[in-house]
């Protein structure tokens, strides 16, 4: 993954609660065994719509979503995540998020800025009002600000998540590095068998 | 202080040197068709192989056709998925069952049926409904593919501890109202996001009286609640429930196992981080009436009102109305219903297909209603099978299918389609979720089945 220490760019106001990983990317588009090219389903059930805020010609190219809360609740599908990115965002703000849908987007460098309910919205009100503002998500020092508007929050990552964006480290190529330890634990571990599974 | 259950399969599976990002160990990974091929494809790219082929099962579900097995999968980009994951199995050494394969079924079916599901394990799948093997004491969760993936290379997750939330359920259920309808009014209280970062445990007298197939309609769920994992723990009904599965010892190395299994509940004198009560007596047959698994109803009741939710809710409200294509203050069985689905990961095993099975006994289908009921497994099949059950509901007019995921998701060709309502024994009532533009209603079998004789929501008492 890549490292990322600061995204930049316009944001665009979803304002619906409870979107699921099925509204952000419906299930017809979960049998590529690619994993590019999920931009297209993103949000597809919605996309007809013209009066939809994607796409509205003063919020494309935005780079930030600004949701309701409890974003990404629901399936385990990453490709949510990947949806998301391949459409061309890089950091999704709300109020609260489904866990598998965090730790998904902390694998793949989807920054997660979550904020209280009051903050989303006065975020959703500036964007609404002028969609041309600068958004800038601060990685290293964990703030959200709208420089023109002299608006700054700061927001919380877990160490650790917040390392790894940092650095663009891939968790698999961390954990490998620590083969000894794993060696160590199996050789005093007894794991459950299933021998009498018979393949029939 | 005494350990709650999460945390005695926290400690048994933990791996953390001095400031190190703890990683859990995994015992069991299982594999279906949709989260894994990328994963795979990780592996390939970097040179890496499968840590531990034989702690990984994989089978093929979320897209399988439920047509008879000699009609091939029409679908190209479906078939090429089942390929892949048949070649992925191949190259990489692990076991598959694939469509048509005696032990094949519901990734959530076949775990615990074959007995590889097992007390104080850590269980993981790429899939949200994991959390059903809970039901019998392992700490079962979804992980996304690139955890898939990470897990296929180390073995390990890298985890941090969960908070404990104890959801006891006092009493008993009355007849009639079943463990779907119970776990709806967990849901409906905890909200879509109340487990949000946390391992729930359901505890009480309620949870003890269900039988290990109905803890697991409980557990499964428990992703709607935004809680990653659901346990019970271990009792007498989890070791009757495993003894003879074709994954554990037998004879005595079974019973000698069986008594180590019976540390898997939580201590006395534990400690949860939270807890929430509920009365099993106050809990009536439910029906979901919205667009998420919290939107629940009575099946007595009506459709709610946007004027009664709390005020951050009431456009949401609206929203799922309109969608829905429903008016708030109708009574539920007035509303009439095009499809019923009896399937799932929820409610597709030998006791959901049995309680389905004795409503529709003697009855027939609604002429404008299509019933499909999609066994969980092979094995669930054949058990029906073997019990008649497949007659009874082939006599009253529902459709008899292969096993797979099915109209849950709509990823094979058993969809919605727009506008059709459907009640349905699953677990999701997203927008689109079985069909684009379809309008699903989550109910237990026993009523899916006295809905699709009747045309609109009934409960079992309501048929002549």
């Amino acid at each position: 993954m890549k490292s990322v220490r600061v995204v930049e760019g316009r944001a665009v106001p979803l304002e619906r609660a409870d979107v699921d990983t099925d509204q952000i990317i419906p299930s017809e588009w979960l049998k590529r065994v690619e994993r590019t090219g999920f931009g297209r389903g993103l949000f597809s059930e919605w996309r007809d719509d013209p009066g939809f805020v994607l796409n509205q010609a003063e919020y494309a190219g935005a780079t930030i979503l600004v949701a309701g809360p409890r974003f990404g609740t629901g399936s385990s599908r990453e490709h949510a995540v990947w949806a998301l990115m391949d459409h061309g965002f890089a950091a999704i703000v709300a109020p609260s998020f489904g866990d598998i849908f965090r730790n998904n987007s902390s694998k793949q460098g989807l920054v997660i800025v979550q904020l209280p309910s009051e903050d989303v919205e006065a975020l959703t009100a500036l964007v609404k009002n002028s969609p041309t503002l600068l958004v800038v998500i601060d990685v290293v020092n964990l703030e959200i600000e709208v420089p023109q508007a002299n608006w700054r929050r700061p927001f919380v990552l877990d160490p650790s998540t917040q390392e790894r964006l940092l650095n663009g480290w891939d968790d698999i190529g961390l954990t490998l590095r620590r083969d000894e330890e794993i060696a160590a634990f199996e050789s005093h571990y007894a794991p459950p068998s299933w021998t009498g599974l018979v393949d029939a | 202080m005494g350990r709650t259950l999460y945390e005695k399969i926290w400690d048994d599976h933990v791996i953390a040197g001095e400031g190190e990002t703890p990683l859990l160990y995994v015992d069991l990974h299982l594999v279906h068709e949709v989260t894994s091929p990328q994963a795979f494809d990780g592996l390939r790219l970097n040179g890496r192989r499968v840590r531990r082929p034989e702690r990984t099962l994989a089978t093929a579900d979320h897209n399988v056709p439920t047509d008879p097995l000699s009609v091939p999968v029409s679908d190209p980009v479906s078939r090429r998925q089942l390929e892949a994951l048949e070649e992925n199995c191949g190259e990489f050494g692990v076991t598959l069952f694939p469509r048509g394969h005696a032990n094949q079924g519901i990734v959530h079916v076949i775990g615990p049926e074959l007995g590889v599901s097992q007390p104080g394990t850590v269980i993981v799948c790429g899939d949200s409904h994991t959390s059903t093997h809970g039901a019998l004491g392992a700490l079962a969760f979804g992980i996304g593919t690139s955890e898939v993936e990470h897990v296929l290379a180390t073995q390990t997750l890298v985890s941090q501890r969960a908070k404990t939330m104890a959801v006891t359920v006092t009493g008993r259920l009355r007849p009639g109202v079943s463990a779907k309808d119970l776990v709806l009014a967990i849901v409906a209280r905890l909200g879509t996001g109340g487990g949000a970062g946390y391992v729930i445990e359901y505890r009480g007298e309620a949870i003890r009286a269900l039988s290990v197939e109905g803890r697991m309609t409980v557990c499964n769920m428990s992703i709607e609640a935004g809680a990653r994992a659901g346990l019970v723990g271990v009792d007498d009904a989890t070791i009757d429930y495993l003894r003879g599965r074709p994954g554990v010892a037998s004879g005595d190395a079974f019973e000698a196992q069986a008594s180590a299994w019976r540390r898997f509940t939580s201590d006395d004198d534990a400690v949860f981080d939270a807890e929430v009560v509920l009365d099993a007596t106050a809990i009536v047959p439910n029906v979901t009436w919205g667009t998420n698994p919290s939107q629940v109803v009575a099946l007595d009741g009506v459709i709610p009102s946007s004027i009664d939710a709390e005020a951050d809710m009431r456009e949401a409200h609206e929203r799922a109305l309109a969608y829905m294509g429903l008016e708030a203050g109708t009574p539920v069985r007035d509303i009439a219903v095009d499809v019923v689905f009896i399937g799932s990961c929820t409610n597709s095993r030998i006791e959901d297909l049995r309680a389905a099975a004795e409503v529709a006994a003697g009855h027939h289908v609604s002429p404008h209603v299509r019933a499909l009921v999609v066994p969980g497994s092979h094995r669930v099949k054949a058990q029906a099978e073997a019990e008649g059950l497949d007659r009874v509901f082939l006599a009253a007019g529902f459709e008899w299918r292969e096993p797979g995921c099915s109209m849950c998701l709509g990823m094979n060709p058993d969809q919605l389609t727009p506008g059709q309502r459907s009640a349905s024994t699953s677990n999701r009532n997203f927008e689109g979720r079985q069909g684009r533009g379809g309008r699903t209603h989550l109910v237990s079998p026993a009523v899916a089945a006295a809905t699709a004789v009747a045309g609109r929501f009934a409960a079992p008492g309501d048929l002549s």
